[in-house]
């Protein structure tokens, strides 16, 4: 990635806390940065997306402002994550979609969502619209599973690519070897750290938000919103094998496995992005790269949305508003799926990325790698 | 709001680790307690900001510490550092209470985590907060404010009313107003006069324009002023400072831990002339770190500079400055405005008298110069692989030695062997008894702890009857 002056910032903070070290229990970063006597653009950009943000080692520090030293990593972070993710993006005329990331998801989405109503309208008689209709394969008579299918695989498909381009992209930044993320133990290692998110504990005493350590609940729903998002896929995954294994077709009872995960996941969905959504309000702002504020909402929202739409089409899916409302969640679903690449959800895929590299880092300095 | 016309039953001056030990072990028996700090919120705790571990005794291995530490070892090293100049029955009493310290402190909020990358030298001995001396701070302040202890910020004591041993008042200015402070005991925690270069002055003379502050500008000696012009009789050498060469580019205060320097032994050390003046292979860290203050500080504009090549640029830790570098020796002086014929002279003259040897910067070499004045008697290599480089170097002010003279419950003793009715004394203030010269990484902290918790106990007590 270019250099900008966020990573010129990063250098010179990278430096001061080099010589200190201090905050080197605190988390990945700082054990990382000492591996190292100067850093390269790629290390910033992978000390970047190894960071939490969890702020600790900002209360920590006694030279953060006011100090003329100046140091605030979880800031400076913030911003280098940021533009690594715009950096990364592929293909790179998408890269744009970045720079006002709130506005561009919501206008995708917006269109996604009037796209599947007028599908909708189009196909069928616009009195079906607002008829009511149940039992199985209600959902199908709107669309057919095969276009569904097409649709959302082929959008999935071309995420994962995007995705894959970026992660590319990434790695031959930050200078890793590809044979790395072949490494099973450094998979296992980083899949661990980043299920457990061992890093977003500033050490032991949680997610700071300022010097009395109050408790931060970033955590937890961060959990909630990982676990209920992966529950969702799973139902997803679940109920396409019904489709096609056993020929049963969707809606299912509330019973059904299926339905179970979706709620349980949508639940978590829904609770976890509201959560982020609140705790981000209340964040001390220091800590933030503002500039980056559409970003997060825009994801957060996009999920809550997702699961919201999800679980209202649950319980109203024998009623009227039943195809709005499966317009609705498709037209959200879509968007954000084919905006993965393009928004906040690829810091999860860089920060797996980066503590698969950390791992093995970590087991070569110790000499078992 | 902090209410200033009522009586505490303790006044802790200062805002440090003694003075935050004090205030708690005063709080959890009961009294009512009110901390003056000097410093604005954010520079709060004095030198404890910039410390990272204290040294405490302990019979076994703990999930941070990776040996057992016995008190007779640690009052070995204690002797050793100090060439005897403690107090035995303190220190004694210090290292034994130590070993609680472990357990109390982290009771306290503090966390502690095992040594690592460049420290483990101290895995065994010592025990390393968590995110360093801020984050130990912010939990000791934050565990103040839970149990009800009045803090207040940009409180500098500027007088004292003591009569007889007997302290009725203290005074803050505030607003441009005097505010009397009054309590039933005092617990004096504020620290050395490092930052004060005009005290530093009386004893080194206009060089110590030229010093550099490690700490805050708000370690200033005010209350320790005070309290020796009102009858506390004195202890360690009022001339006295920890000195250690740091980074010249450094801040004037406040640089703290990233401005040191640990790179002498790599090369020569020149002063301003471009000469030599002391055997930069004479010992192993820490014990050279501690003399190069002082040596620097006795030549010529207190400046020198280490000067080394390539063979040694990736030795040692890095620091926060670039070193100067340069293609040629020549060049080098240019940059560092040297003389150029003299730095070459000199830097030829060294390299001619360096015997063969093998180097190891880990222990005592056989790296050494022959027929040269002065030597450099281990770790001596030819300076003459390009490019070459160089450190300016300042001496840095750590803390002073001078104090107040304490005994075992921490109170402070007046001139003529009395002890005080109700002050009491902890931390930097009264190291002296303990530390009369030297140091060993995280002894401070010790002091002040073990000190500050007995200083609030007493001082609590005296409240009460």
């Amino acid at each position: 990635m270019p250099r900008t002056s966020a990573l010129a910032e990063a250098d010179r903070l990278m430096t001061v806390c080099n010589s200190c070290r201090y905050c080197e229990g605190l988390c990945a970063v700082f054990p990382a940065m000492e591996m190292r006597r100067s850093f390269t653009d790629g290390d910033l950009s992978y000390f970047a997306n190894l960071c939490h943000g969890c702020g600790a080692c900002y209360y920590d520090c006694q030279f953060s402002p006011p100090h003329e030293f100046n140091v605030n990593v979880p800031r400076n972070l913030a911003q280098v994550r940021a533009d690594s993710y715009q950096a990364y993006a592929w293909p790179r005329a998408c890269a744009g979609l970045f720079a006002r990331n709130g506005l561009a998801i919501s206008v995708i989405a917006a269109v996604a969502v009037a796209l599947f109503i007028l599908g909708f309208v189009a196909a069928d008689d616009p009195a079906a619209l607002f008829a009511t209709a149940g039992g199985p394969g209600a959902f199908y008579r709107l669309m057919p599973h095969n276009a569904m299918v097409v649709l959302f695989g082929g959008a999935f498909l071309y995420a994962i690519l995007a995705l894959a381009m970026g992660v590319r992209s990434f790695w031959r930044d930050i200078g890793e070897p590809a044979g790395t993320l072949a490494e099973p133990g450094s998979l296992w290692q980083a899949t661990r750290d980043a299920g457990s998110l061992r890093y977003l504990d500033g050490g032991g005493v949680g997610c700071m938000n300022d010097e009395a350590q109050t408790p931060d609940r970033r955590r937890l729903f961060h959990h909630l919103t990982f676990y209920g998002f992966l529950l969702c896929f799973a139902a997803t995954c679940v109920a396409t094998l019904y489709h096609y294994l056993l020929g049963r077709e969707a809606p299912y009872p509330w019973y059904d496995l299926p339905v179970l995960l979706g709620t349980l996941g949508g639940l978590g969905l829904a609770v976890g992005p509201a959560g982020l959504l609140a705790l981000r309000q209340r964040r001390d702002p220091v800590l933030q790269d503002e500039t980056r504020r559409g970003m997060d909402v825009a994801f957060l929202v996009m999920l809550f949305l997702t699961s919201v739409s999800g679980l209202l089409l649950l319980v109203l899916r024998a009623g009227a508003a039943m195809e709005i409302l499966l317009a609705l969640h498709l037209g959200i679903v879509f968007s954000l799926f084919i905006t993965m690449p393009y928004g906040k959800f690829v810091h999860g895929i860089y920060r797996f990325a980066a503590l698969v590299r950390y791992a093995r880092e970590r087991r070569s300095l110790s000499g078992h790698g | 709001m902090v209410d200033l016309t009522r009586p505490y039953d303790v006044l802790v001056i200062g805002g440090g680790n003694a003075a935050l030990c004090a205030a708690i072990s005063a709080r959890r028996t009961g009294a009512t307690v009110l901390v003056l700090e000097a410093a604005p919120k954010f520079y709060r705790g004095g030198n404890t900001r910039h410390t990272r571990n204290m040294r405490c005794a302990h019979d076994s291995a703990t999930d941070t510490l990776t040996g057992p530490y016995t008190e007779e070892e640690f009052w070995d090293d204690l002797l050793r550092v100090t060439a005897g100049n403690t107090d035995e029955e303190l220190a004694r009493f210090m290292i034994h209470e130590s070993k609680d310290m472990l357990h109390w402190i982290v009771k306290q909020g503090v966390r502690f985590q095992p040594s690592l990358g460049g420290t483990l030298s101290l895995g065994r001995t010592n025990s390393f907060f968590l995110g360093g001396g801020r984050a130990m701070l912010n939990a000791l302040y934050m565990t103040a404010e839970q149990l009800g202890i009045d803090v207040l910020y940009d409180a500098e004591v500027v007088d004292l009313d003591i009569r007889d041993g007997m302290f009725l008042s203290a005074a803050i200015e505030r607003d441009g107003a005097r505010i009397p402070v009054r309590a039933s005991s005092l617990v004096a925690a504020s620290g050395g006069f490092e930052a004060n270069i005009e005290w530093l002055k009386q004893s080194w003379g206009d060089v110590a324009e030229n010093f550099l502050i490690r700490g805050t500008p708000y370690n200033r000696g005010t209350v320790l002023k005070l309290l020796l012009d009102r009858g506390v009789e004195q202890i360690g050498d009022p001339t006295q400072c920890h000195a250690v060469a740091i980074d010249a580019r450094a801040p004037k205060f406040d640089g703290g831990i990233i401005t040191r320097l640990d790179c002498v032994v790599f090369g020569i050390v020149v002063n301003k002339h471009a000469r030599r003046f002391y055997d930069e292979g004479e010992d192993v860290w820490p014990k050279r770190y501690a003399i190069w203050g002082r040596l620097v500080a006795g030549q010529p504009d207190q400046i020198a500079y280490i000067v080394y090549d390539a063979t040694s640029s990736e030795l040692f830790m890095p620091s926060l400055y670039p070193a100067i570098e340069a293609p040629t020796v020549r060049a080098l002086a240019g940059t560092l405005g040297l003389d150029p014929d003299a730095l070459e002279a000199t830097v030829r003259t060294f390299n001619d008298a360096v015997r063969p040897g093998t180097f190891d910067h880990t222990i005592l070499d056989d790296c050494r110069t022959e027929g040269l004045d002065p030597p450099k008697t281990h770790w001596a290599r030819p300076i003459r692989v390009a490019p070459f480089y160089a450190y300016p170097v300042r001496p840095g002010i750590t803390f002073t030695y001078l104090g107040t003279r304490v005994n075992r419950q921490a109170r402070m003793v007046m001139s003529g062997g009395t002890p005080a009715a109700n002050m009491f004394a902890a931390g930097e203030i009264m190291a002296g008894n303990v530390l009369g010269r030297g140091y060993a990484a995280g002894m401070g902290m010790t002091i002040g702890s073990v000190f500050g918790r007995v200083a609030g106990r007493e001082a609590a007590a005296n409240a009460k009857n």
